[in-house]
């Protein structure tokens, strides 16, 4: 048995069409880069895979096996052969969906996408907790928060119908810099950061911090606890982050 | 003596111990496994105590043991020589057994097993419930003192090692558990082998490779690897030792013995039986001389019943939550901190002395298929059931894979309790099918199992009577499984609550004709759309009682009938003319809603009846009817 590595230049078939790529690629990214049409929610090309949406959805035939799988998490590999369309993927996904609508079943995020594969409505029940909570659990918050930011701030807690995801007891995150990232990944839109009175406040996270006024031109831009980490990490001055990024670039 | 240093060393060691052993000498043999929950500590103290006060305690053994299977029958003592089987022992028999038994040499009738026709079974081979098995695996637990490493090597232990170390290369190890055809007795029934090749084969570039024992065992009700573990810790050790051997040798191979957090005995004895091991230098560098590096280590469980899915047990090893991962990159290749790793249950390690022991053709005599170049072309060996619920003897249960259901629910089992009907049996833990009365003859092994809709999973048996409600049961292992989810997927996390709150509605009499396509639809997508197996295998006992006994989901929904007469909704107690009006229901109804006189016929008000059903417990004439 030889034993490909990651990197390896592999060719496969999507829909019957050979492509290149190398070994441990996502295959959702291939797909997407070739041009094929696949929903997700939990993917993000910048972090690792989740598998948590079920969304992305296509056949696999690898040998003499063709099995549904997710495709976000499932490394291209030598001859595999990919079909996006079956019967039984639209099928699957469609009751994916209708269990997303009974999930977070005010978001619009999730019923723009559900609409878009057709599926306007849910024939299951919505469970009273999760009425107005439009947190689809997809894990991306936490990830950029790990492998991006480094900071670990938040994460999951609870298992099954209890799992939720949270800053640590769910209250303050003492370790979130308010750099916003969680917020821009996040599929639902669903952390909620408003500026107010110098603060900005992160409403899932239980977080407050103030932001920092800008010494040339007296504009409030980041929270001044972030600069004070990207200090400790690039050791650059404090005094030089204190000008925000559009004064900064004009000095230059 | 200490260290041993080479495989000669072990057998001269074995030998000495064989020969100061006298064959005749006395040992009493008390079940502290299961039977505990019987008091047999307290035996165990009374056994010690009484022999002092003989001034015995220097001439006869009192051995705490693993379970000997017929939990039933608790707390059991086995007496050496003779194998003399006595049940249902309690303190208070202490005396008479130390009296009569040890001094005298005479047997107890009323601790004895009796047969329905009154024969005493005094030889625990002969019982029944023991005969009908074959316990290659299970034998020594009723002879064997699980703190002693000698009892172990007195019985051959270590022979096995000391066989693949003297004369085996690593391959040779590899091809030999291949072709024996032995399967993963955790759950899945991979091949053995096959595992351990790929394993062997996966790059390291440390030489890093994880040999790893699940022992787990989160399936409610299944008992087998605890046994296993508390019964015959060493035989699980060198099973591991010989895998290290064969698939990380030469290298780095380290062990992991991953325990579920409920078993602080099997703990104990595992810790003790590796601190044995290593004193003998069959642990740790340099393994009886033949280069072979290898420790074990213990890692306490995380308590969930996904913690026993193999990604999501190596993540709790690191340190994670206990969360699965897809698997299409094996955990063979990369699993344990990225390394090769090769994670197998604990009845399986337990297989593998036996098969180095005895042969390739020893063992593919038993089973079922032919494995000759396939693998998966059958089930060899012996598997461990843990036998529970309506029928007679309860208890652990080991038989030749392709036994039929009915020899271990009949023969071994001896039948369904208080003479009911036989209505299902449910396989594999919360997760297996739920199998009626017309597949009794299937016999059972890994892919019989399957093709009817069930599985082996760890060897869980649920017996089930005719007053069980099929409905009623699906919805309890639904149940079970959504709470266990670890709700990383939709598809299991969401999914299996809505299956929940389908067949809750159904029970409660709420159920509508298009719900039945509906569960068809939905438990399809759960079981071929989640990601890891507890959520593609939890759909099966809706699936299974939805084939089997749909007459039963329709009668729910179409009659409002529950003919198990177990969903509280969907049955009213009443009383007929059986009634000699005793005043004893109307004295404990909770509700107090059963009006009468005595000697008069009672009458129950419906509109404050709760169903509990008291007052047809509580009836000794069969007055009271449930419909
Ligand atoms: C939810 C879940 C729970 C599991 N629990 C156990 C367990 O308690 N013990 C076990 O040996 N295998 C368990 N397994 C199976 C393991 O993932 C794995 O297949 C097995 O330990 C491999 O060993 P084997 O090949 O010797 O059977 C479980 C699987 C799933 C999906
Ligand atoms: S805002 Fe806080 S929680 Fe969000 S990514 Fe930044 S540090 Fe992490
Ligand atoms: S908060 Fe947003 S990003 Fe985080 S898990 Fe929920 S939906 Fe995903
Ligand atoms: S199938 Fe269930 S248990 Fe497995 S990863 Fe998904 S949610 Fe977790
Ligand atoms: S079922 Fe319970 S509540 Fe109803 S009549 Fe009998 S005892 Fe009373
Ligand atoms: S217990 Fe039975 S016999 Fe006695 S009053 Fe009630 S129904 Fe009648
Ligand atoms: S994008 Fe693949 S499961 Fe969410």
């Amino acid at each position: 048995m030889s034993h490909p590595k990651k990197g390896d230049k592999v060719t496969f078939k999507i829909e019957g069409r050979t492509y290149d790529g190398r070994y441990g690629d996502s295959l959702l990214e291939q797909l997407r880069k070739h041009g094929y049409e696949v929903p997700s929610l939990c993917y993000h090309e910048a972090v690792s895979p989740y598998g948590s949406c079920r969304l992305c959805l296509v056949e696999v035939k690898k040998g003499k096996k063709q099995k549904v799988t997710t495709s976000c998490n499932y490394p291209v590999q030598e001859g595999i052969e990919v079909f996006v369309n079956t019967e039984k993927v639209r099928r699957y996904r469609k009751v994916v969906l209708q269990l997303h609508l009974s999930k977070t079943p005010k978001s619009k995020a999730v019923r723009d996408l559900a609409a878009e594969y057709g599926v306007m409505e849910t024939p299951y029940e919505v469970q009273e907790q999760d009425k107005d909570n439009d947190c689809v659990l997809c894990g991306l918050c936490s990830r950029v928060c790990d492998e991006i930011v480094h900071v670990s701030a938040i994460s999951f807690t609870g298992r099954g119908q209890n799992k939720r995801m949270q800053s640590p007891y769910d209250e303050t995150a003492e370790a979130c810099i308010g750099c916003g990232a969680c917020v821009y990944v996040c599929p639902t839109d669903c952390i909620g950061l408003q500026e107010s009175d110098g603060i900005r406040h992160i409403e899932k996270w239980h977080r407050d911090l103030p932001l920092q006024t800008c010494e040339k031109c007296g504009k409030q831009f980041f929270p001044t606890f972030m600069l004070m980490e990207f200090s400790k990490r690039t050791g650059i001055s404090k005094d030089q982050l204190n000008i925000c990024p559009a004064c900064r670039n004009s000095v230059v | 003596m200490a260290r041993i240093d080479s495989v000669s060393e072990l057998e001269k060691y074995r030998a000495q111990l064989v020969a100061h052993r006298d064959p005749e000498r006395k040992a009493i043999s008390v079940c502290t496994s299961g039977c505990i929950a019987y008091g047999a500590d307290k035996l165990v103290d009374a056994f010690r105590q009484g022999l002092k006060a003989r001034g015995l305690d220097d001439k006869v053994d009192v051995k705490t043991t693993g379970c000997h299977g017929f939990c039933e029958r608790g707390p059991l003592v086995v007496i050496h020589p003779g194998n003399l089987f006595y049940q249902r022992v309690q303190p208070g028999d202490v005396d008479e057994i130390l009296d009569e038994t040890i001094e005298k040499g005479e047997n107890i009738d009323r601790l004895m097993f009796h047969l329905d026709d009154g024969t005493v079974m005094a030889c625990e081979d002969d019982v029944p419930f023991y005969k009908n098995q074959k316990r290659l695996l299970l034998k020594d637990n009723s002879s064997l003192d699980p703190y002693s490493i000698d009892d172990y090597i007195a019985l051959g232990g270590y022979g096995a090692l000391g066989k693949v170390l003297a004369g085996m290369k690593p391959d040779e190890v590899v091809t030999t558990v291949k072709d024996s055809g032995l399967r993963g007795r955790g759950g899945g029934g991979f091949p053995t082998g096959v595992k351990w090749e790929s394993c062997r084969n996966a790059p390291s570039d440390d030489g890093v490779r994880y040999i790893i024992c699940n022992a787990d065992e989160g399936d409610p009700g299944a008992f087998m690897d605890r046994a296993l573990l508390e019964g015959n810790p060493h035989a699980v050790i060198e099973g591991m030792i010989i895998g290290a051997f064969a698939i990380g040798h030469p290298g780095k191979p380290q062990g992991y013995v991953y325990v579920r957090n409920e078993y602080p005995i099997a703990v104990e004895r595992l810790g003790v039986a590796l601190e044995q091991a290593r004193e003998k230098g069959l642990l740790g560098d340099d393994i009886l001389g033949s280069g072979l590096s290898f420790d074990i280590r213990i890692n306490k469980g995380g308590g969930a019943f996904v913690c026993g899915e193999s990604t999501a047990l190596m993540a709790s090893i690191e340190g994670d939550v206990g969360e699965p991962r897809a698997k299409h990159i094996h955990t063979v290749e990369a699993g344990l901190w990225d390394k090769p790793t090769n994670l197998n249950n604990v009845e399986s390690w337990a297989n593998v002395p036996l098969i180095l022991d005895r042969g390739v053709e020893w063992f593919t005599a038993i089973g079922t298929g032919d494995v000759r170049g396939n693998p998966w072309g059958g089930s060899k060996g012996t598997k461990i059931f843990a036998l529970v619920g309506k029928v007679n003897n309860t208890g652990l249960v080991e038989v030749p894979m392709g036994t039929t259901l009915r020899e271990i629910i009949y023969d071994i089992g001896g039948g369904i309790k208080d003479g009911k009907e036989f209505k299902a049996v449910q396989t594999g833990g919360p997760s297996g099918g739920c199998l009626p009365a017309d597949k009794l003859d299937l016999p059972v092994d890994f892919d019989e199992l399957t093709k009817v809709g069930s599985m082996m999973g760890s060897g869980g048996m649920i017996v089930m009577d005719e007053d069980t409600c099929m409905v009623d049961v699906a919805r309890y292992f639904l149940h079970f499984l959504a709470d266990e989810s670890c709700g990383k997927c939709i598809t299991c996390r969401e999914g299996l609550v809505q299956l929940c709150s389908i067949v809750d509605r159904i029970c409660e009499g709420n159920g509508k004709p298009e719900d039945l396509e509906l569960l068809d639809e939905l438990s399809e997508t759960v079981s071929e759309a989640s990601l890891c197996a507890l959520g593609q295998t939890a759909p099966n006992p809706l699936r299974s009682t939805m084939k089997y006994f749909r007459e039963e989901y329709e009668e729910h929904i179409n009659e409002k009938k529950c003919r198990g007469g177990v969903c509280k909704s969907l049955i009213t107690y009443s009383i007929n003319d059986k009634c000699t009006g005793c005043l004893i229901c109307k004295k404990k109804c909770p509700q107090q809603c059963i009006s009468g006189e005595k000697d008069k016929l009672h009458v129950i008000d419906q509109s404050n009846c709760i169903k509990c059903g008291v007052c047809m417990d509580v009836c000794k004439y069969d007055a009271v009817d449930v419909n």
